[in-house]
């Protein structure tokens, strides 16, 4: 089987000899028009659909392996960095930030992780940190001291615009007096809702009260009135604000009766009953730009 | 054949200007509105995609002449797929405040149309390593455009850069300088992506329809 083929790249007739045809038979084109056809490799038509269906076989076995090893081998890795970094975020909610031995100044400074329900009583005193103890109405609390002071720390969840928010609320021991708040977020956008993980944003909340009446009465308004228990919020992140706004209210709401006890226990109490509140004229105005609404991509 | 041979400056040099993928070929459009609202992210993604398009185009490239044509796009999808999610990962592992940043921008990547143009186009056909030379070329000219869009948005939007605020230090909100909330939404990525093009076809003319 010497012969070749041969193609005219004129008209697409295929010849079969030793060599390519003086003329082509068809549309009298020179021999330097006919080229010759590569024959295809012996056994491996990559057009077949036999060939397709194991290739992508072969394909996706060896990718999931591939992941599959890679996932399992870091994960602890990964779970690592990952308690590290709630560490950090519980820590940055009591002002403490930007420490390279955060594990150590964590376990010096919390000093429990309980789990309470909504009537107030102590299901655990200890493993409120991993997520795994906490059943359904249970609710995780951090006790820390920073410079003898008692600090209760209430995690949350919420949802923003694009994805998840969460945060940590560090109280005094009046148990209603912001010590420091820790915002963030999955997927926010930058330059607007984002910056609720933004100190600028964050640096409004300490010294604020978050209950009054026996509810959540912190909330973030457009034009603050009340200056006990209102922040000014991010304009042009309204749907952003109103998921924190969201977030406050039903997910610090179930510690009120925990709270109370524990505000009870300590005197100077200001949780309840609710204080009067010296009404402040002092709204600012909202900035003036055309980005009210969180409407993009 | 040398390492950089002419070709092979030409795959790493045209996509930087004359086959820019966002001005001229006007790819990766959809990702250069959403992460160049602040310069930071900005450069990640540009860095991101650099890296991981140079990864797909050689990987694809070696396997290229056993891809059956009639799947070859699945397949690109799947090493695509498969390098982002192992850079994710790893980031996770050995660089998670990077990862917590990245979020979302680093599954966009998938998404990014001058990957699966690159691959398309030049990888199915070509060598490794100019396949690896196209794909820098590619990454550093769509992250190039992306710093140029995101330092316009985050210094008129926000009055900052790196979150530096240069307009604060500069006094320009005491003489009545208020921050251009348009800058930060979609819309004004267009308008500073168009001046881009704008600028680019006046100045080279080989580009401008007759």
């Amino acid at each position: 089987m010497a012969a070749k083929k041969y193609v005219c790249k004129v008209c697409g007739y295929v010849h079969e000899g030793k060599e390519a045809p003086g003329v082509c038979p068809l549309c009298k084109a020179a021999a330097s028009e006919f080229e010759a056809v590569k024959e295809a490799k012996k056994g491996l038509d990559t057009n077949s659909d036999v060939y397709a269906i194991i290739y992508s076989v072969v394909m996706v076995v060896i990718v999931a392996f591939l992941l599959a090893g890679v996932s399992s081998v870091l994960k602890p890795t990964q779970d690592a960095n990952i308690e590290l970094d709630k560490k950090k975020q519980i820590l940055s909610s009591l002002n403490i930030k930007g420490q390279d031995d955060a594990a150590t100044v964590y376990a010096n400074v919390v000093k429990a992780d309980i789990i309470v329900d909504a009537e107030g009583n102590v299901k655990a005193e200890q493993g409120g940190f991993d997520d795994k103890n906490v059943k359904d109405g249970e609710y995780a609390l951090y006790i820390a001291e920073v410079d003898g002071a008692r600090k209760y720390i209430l995690p949350m969840t919420g949802n923003g615009l694009w994805g998840g928010i969460w945060g940590y609320l560090a109280l005094n021991d009046d148990c209603n007096t912001i010590y420091g708040v820790y915002f963030s977020h999955a997927s926010e956008t930058p330059g607007l809702g984002a910056e609720i993980a933004g100190d600028k944003f964050q640096s409004k909340f300490p010294g604020r009260k978050v209950y009054r009446d026996g509810d959540v009465a912190l909330t973030i308004v457009k034009g603050v009135k009340d200056e006990t228990v209102e922040v000014n919020a991010i304009s042009g992140a309204t749907i952003t604000c109103n998921g924190v706004n969201d977030m406050l209210k039903h997910k610090l709401n179930p510690y009120y009766n925990y709270l109370k006890k524990q505000a009870t226990a300590i005197p100077a109490t200001e949780l309840v009953p609710a204080e009067p509140v010296a009404e402040e004229e002092n709204v600012e105005p909202a900035a003036a730009d055309a980005a009210q609404e969180n409407v993009e991509e | 054949m040398g390492l950089f041979s002419k070709k092979n400056k030409e795959a790493l040099n045209t996509p930087l200007l004359k086959e820019n993928p966002v001005t001229v070929q006007v790819l990766g459009i959809c990702s250069a509105l959403a992460v160049t609202s602040k310069l930071e992210p900005a450069i990640v993604m540009g860095l991101s995609v650099t890296i991981i398009v140079a990864m797909a185009n050689v990987i694809i490239s070696l396997i290229r002449n056993t891809i059956p044509m009639r799947i070859r796009i699945i397949v690109q999808l799947v090493v695509v797929a498969a390098l982002v999610t192992l850079v994710s990962e790893i980031l996770k592992a050995f660089a998670y405040d990077v990862s917590v940043q990245l979020s979302v921008y680093i599954g966009l990547i998938i998404t990014n149309c001058i990957l699966m143009g690159r691959l398309e186009a030049f990888a199915m056909q070509n060598k490794p390593w100019p396949s690896f030379l196209d794909g820098i070329g590619n990454g550093v000219g769509y992250a190039m455009i992306l710093v140029v869009v995101a330092f316009f948005r985050e210094l008129f939007g926000s009055g900052t850069l790196f979150n530096y605020p240069v307009f604060e230090k500069l006094g320009l909100y005491e003489i009545g300088y208020i921050n251009n909330g348009l800058m930060l939404l979609a819309p004004a990525a267009f308008f500073l992506i168009a001046c881009v093009i704008w600028y680019q076809r006046a100045k080279d003319k080989s580009l401008q329809e007759k």
